[in-house]
């Protein structure tokens, strides 16, 4: 593909100069994802039970609540790539291929946003109901 | 890429699926995206979900509850996303080494394929064991 002629890169055919960087951000956020969900696994099964007022107490702690902020920050992230790559896999059309990436970004971005402020709203409110 | 010219050029063709040898190489990169796929479409959107609900109160989280116990659908998905963890996360390691430039020689590229799916059973059987032993779920 265009290697640098110059026909070849005004039609942006040439290397984008950050081809890395998906495949870099993958495997930091595989490692972030290592130890935060081996963490949140360990976690879970140590509790002594799963009733509301259980998760409440527990998600309140602030060691709770950060990593389970940046679990969700890494696991997002790493599937937004993750899914992107099967959507460049499998769906030829660039039109639906486009359309999907975009979905793709608000799932990943939306539901971010959800889990993340729902657990400041459990570790800000604490135990109300 | 070569394709451009079509299905005009006689070129040979790479091997396609049926010439290949089933390996567990292939298995195991299968898995890797099968496995990855499964929780960033299934496993994910329920921890939002259980997180949403415990936030908006018992009734919410009690109604989460309700799907949980509903003929066994909670156990059923919480095993498959644990072992797609778990083979998700040493097939991940695998790929760190191969990342490494180490690994591809035939018998320890095949061993460690064969490794890492038997690992995530192991573990996977070895937390339910350990969940089943205190009884709390």
């Amino acid at each position: 593909m265009g290697s640098g002629t110059n026909i070849g890169r005004v039609r942006g055919l040439g290397s984008a100069q950050e081809g890395a960087h998906h495949w870099i951000v993958q495997r930091v956020t595989a490692v972030s994802n290592l130890l935060l969900v081996l963490w949140l696994v360990f976690s879970l099964i140590r509790l002594p039970n799963f009733e509301h007022e259980l998760m409440v107490e527990w998600l309140s702690s602030p060691l709770v609540a950060v990593p389970m902020m940046l679990m969700l920050v890494s696991i997002f992230w790493h599937l937004r790539i993750g899914l992107q790559v099967l959507i460049e896999d499998y769906v030829p059309d660039h039109g639906m291929k486009f359309g999907l990436i975009v979905l793709l970004n608000f799932f990943a971005i939306g539901g971010a946003a959800l889990g993340i402020f729902s657990v400041a709203k459990i570790a800000f409110t604490g135990v109300v109901a | 890429m070569a394709g451009a010219s079509g299905s005009a050029s006689n070129r040979p063709l790479s091997p396609h699926l049926q010439v290949y040898k089933w390996g567990p190489h292939m298995l195991v990169s299968i898995l890797h995206r099968a496995t990855g796929d499964g929780m960033a479409l299934v496993g994910v959107p329920l921890l939002v979900w259980w997180l949403y609900a415990i936030s908006a109160g018992p009734e919410s989280y009690a109604y989460f509850q309700s799907w949980f116990d509903w003929f066994y659908l909670g156990y059923i998905v919480l095993v498959g996303m644990s072992f797609s963890f778990f083979e998700h996360m040493y097939s991940g390691l695998r790929h760190f080494v191969l990342d490494a430039g180490a690994g591809y020689e035939l018998q320890t590229n095949r061993m460690w394929s064969i490794a890492v799916p038997l690992a995530a059973i192991i573990t996977t059987g070895a937390m339910w064991l350990y969940i089943a032993s205190k009884n709390i779920l």
